[in-house]
């Protein structure tokens, strides 16, 4: 088990480094022009120029250049840690810009991704449970809606119903936790929703699928044999072996999402990692959009290792080979 | 042949099993009937898809009712199981019937311990803590033969050999002793060497615990060394029953000789083993007539019209065929008899 994770964490430092090189070139190298250009205002003289090429490590060779990248990013830079360098459009740090974004984006991601999980496994169990019945009909019906549904129109119509029409719900925007957190709560409340339903969806269909082909196994006949309680028959033994699938897709999608609801970030005008990307990436900001995909990335790589520790947790065939 | 009270331990009366299925009603099992006694061995021999499993899976209740309509009786020391309500049902199922399957290694649960899974059938009928069940699932992991139980139990089931998983399904099957034990085709799925071990172990646990077992197996020689009576299925149908000695030297039915003549035994080489031509009948809406019909040397006009019942035969057994009585034993002594013993 020790060397299993040893081998996986190890995997998931080189993938993050891959991921960071493949990046670097992109965005510092293929583009045109010199980037202290940038840097260095509406008038640049040949000494501030050099000055930013000493300071960004350009004057060296660039897999040198990629060397400094990695060890801020690793162990931080004058801003602390992790060194992302400086954002091109207002010189702040992009550190300061991320972990300013950070916690927008997380919560809104933590929060739908609690009611997804809930409610998608519910409605999943209880359609298998039910299948071929008006519930799993109506279930079903439910999940390819929310599926087709677009996001950016489920949002503007929840808005303007829940909010301007019968005022349950506060507007679009972030409101921070330290102003309340009553208020908090009332603008997170649409946006967790909105962004749930897709998954909400995805996991009830999967969860339903994979639980009906468990219960088709021959261990769950094994399990009534024994005289089992139907009840205990479909969660002890139905839905433990159809879970491990549905943790690993979990661990993935909240990766993914820290840098990916874009659009929800955009509709609720909650400006978080997204929508720092999307504003780097139009302005032409690449270290703020490098920042955000490198974060990304991470988070990715890290849930995946997340998801193969619990899914050993989960499965012992993994644990033990 | 009757038990305590007059009743049979397990007695199958006329069961027929449909499935309602999209392209139509397949009969699986037609007006099967036979008992069991305890310390008997029953063993239900036929080819693939003559119903075998389907009967064993009625008798424990495990057939969707929303799919299959099941009709006739199966009287469990005189109770008949299919009047039970499923909570009714719940309480006999890995009782007083159990059930070890043909894979073992799809049978157990592969993200619970062996031994857990055990205790797990120890308190479905009693109300113990767990660590007596684990004490339970562990002295009977012992008996049914897996060395060091007390740790093996803490393994899972992919660290078990296939031999092992099966062991521990038998050890599964007898936590509550129960009266009757159906093994469908407990050995199919294993190595030729550990075959013989679970033969053996299924038939110590009946003389040890004196239970009836349904022993369904495709190896006639494990059927004449273990079981006291016979039953021959084909297409849904018994075609003949009777005691073990009575099948093996006087059968009766044309299906039966052909299992018979197809038996490979350890003094006749394998390339000279004559399976019956044809293939097994569709169950789907089956035409009239004797279901062997298209595959029989014998068949003649009445074979087409209807299906022959089972009728007692002066032997003490029962066949379904219209050949008359003379006319079998002449065939079996002339010639059948002849041939298998080639
Ligand atoms: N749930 C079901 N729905 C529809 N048909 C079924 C179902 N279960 C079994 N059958 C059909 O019933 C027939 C008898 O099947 P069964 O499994 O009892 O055969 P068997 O004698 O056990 O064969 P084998 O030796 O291959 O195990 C087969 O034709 C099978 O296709
Ligand atoms: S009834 Fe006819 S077809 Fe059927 S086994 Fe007897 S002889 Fe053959
Ligand atoms: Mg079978």
């Amino acid at each position: 088990m020790l060397l299993y994770l040893a081998r996986r964490l190890l995997w998931t430092i080189l993938v993050v480094l891959v991921v960071m090189f493949v990046t670097f070139l992109v965005f510092f190298k293929l583009p045109n022009g010199d980037p202290a250009l940038r840097f260095a205002g509406k008038s640049p003289t040949t000494a501030s120029l050099a000055e930013i090429h000493k300071r960004l490590h350009l004057d060296k060779p660039f897999y040198v250049e990629y060397g400094y990248f990695v060890k801020n990013f690793a162990v931080g830079d004058d801003q602390g840690w992790p060194g992302l360098g400086y954002s091109y459009g207002n010189y702040v740090s992009v550190r300061s810009e991320i972990l300013e974004r950070a916690p927008r984006t997380l919560f809104l991601v933590a929060g739908a991704a609690t009611l997804w999980l809930i409610f998608g496994v519910a409605i999943g169990v209880l359609s298998a449970v039910k299948r071929r019945t008006w519930i799993d009909r109506v279930a079903m019906g439910f999940a390819l809606f929310g599926i087709s549904a677009p996001v950016f129109w489920l949002g503007l119509m929840s808005l303007f119903v829940v909010w301007k029409k019968l005022g349950l719900t506060g507007g679009s925007g972030y409101v921070p936790l330290s102003d309340g957190i009553g208020a908090w709560f009332s603008h997170m409340i649409l946006p967790w929703t909105v962004l749930a339903l897709l998954y909400i969806a995805i996991y009830a269909r999967l969860t339903r699928n994979n639980l009906l082909e468990t219960l088709g196994e021959d261990y769950i006949r094994t399990a009534r044999a024994k005289g089992l309680s139907e009840r205990t028959v479909i969660f002890k033994h139905g839905l433990r072996a159809s879970l491990s699938p549905i943790a690993t897709i979990f661990g993935l999608d909240i990766a993914l999402l820290v840098g990916g609801a874009i659009i929800t970030e955009s509709v609720f005008n909650i400006q978080g990692l997204g929508w720092l990307a999307f504003n780097g990436a139009i302005t032409q900001d690449l270290p703020s959009v490098l920042g955000v995909v490198i974060c990304t990335a991470t988070a990715v790589a890290v849930m995946n290792l997340v998801v193969d520790v619990v899914y050993a947790f989960l499965d012992p065939r993994v644990r033990y080979a | 042949m009757a038990g305590v009270g007059g009743s049979s331990l397990l007695e199958v009366r006329d069961l027929s099993v449909r499935f309602r299925t999209r392209d139509g009603v397949v009969q699986a099992v037609s007006n099967l009937s036979f008992t069991l006694e305890r310390g008997e061995t029953l063993g239900v021999v036929g080819e693939s898809g003559s119903g075998k499993s389907v009967t064993s899976l009625a008798i424990m209740g495990l057939l969707n009712r929303n799919f299959a309509d099941i009709t006739g009786e199966i009287l469990f020391e005189g109770r008949d199981l299919l009047k039970l309500s499923p909570a009714e049902l719940r309480k006999v199922r890995g009782k007083d019937v159990s059930m070890i399957f043909q894979d073992p290694f799809a049978c157990l649960h592969p993200m619970y311990r062996v031994g857990s899974q055990i205790a797990e059938a120890v308190r479905a009928h009693s109300d113990v803590s767990k660590s007596v069940a684990q004490a339970r699932a562990v002295e009977l992991l012992d008996a049914v033969g897996i060395p060091n139980a007390a740790v093996r139990a803490r393994d899972y089931p992919h660290q078990f050999s296939g031999g092992m998983r099966q062991r521990a399904m038998i050890a599964m099957a007898l936590v509550h002793n129960p009266a009757v034990l159906i093994a469908d085709e407990p050995t199919t799925a294993l190595d030729v060497t550990v075959q013989a071990q679970i033969v053996e172990l299924i038939d110590k646990v009946k003389r040890d615990f004196n239970v009836g077992v349904m022993l369904i197996t495709h190896d006639l020689g494990v059927v004449a060394e273990t079981a006291s009576h016979v039953l021959v299925m084909y297409g849904g149908r018994a075609m003949e029953y009777g005691p073990s000695y009575e099948i093996f030297h006087a059968a009766q039915h044309p299906y039966a000789w052909g299992l018979l003549e197809s038996m490979p035994r350890v003094d006749r080489k394998l390339d000279v083993l004559i399976p019956i031509e044809g293939s097994p009948p569709s169950l789907l809406n089956p035409p009239p007539g004797c279901p062997f019909n298209p595959r029989c040397k014998y068949r003649f006009d009445a074979c087409d019209k209807q299906s022959p019942k089972l009728v007692q035969l002066p032997g003490g057994h029962l066949d379904s065929c219209f050949l008359s009585t003379e006319r079998k034993q002449a065939e079996w002594r002339d010639k059948v008899s002849e041939e298998i013993s080639q």
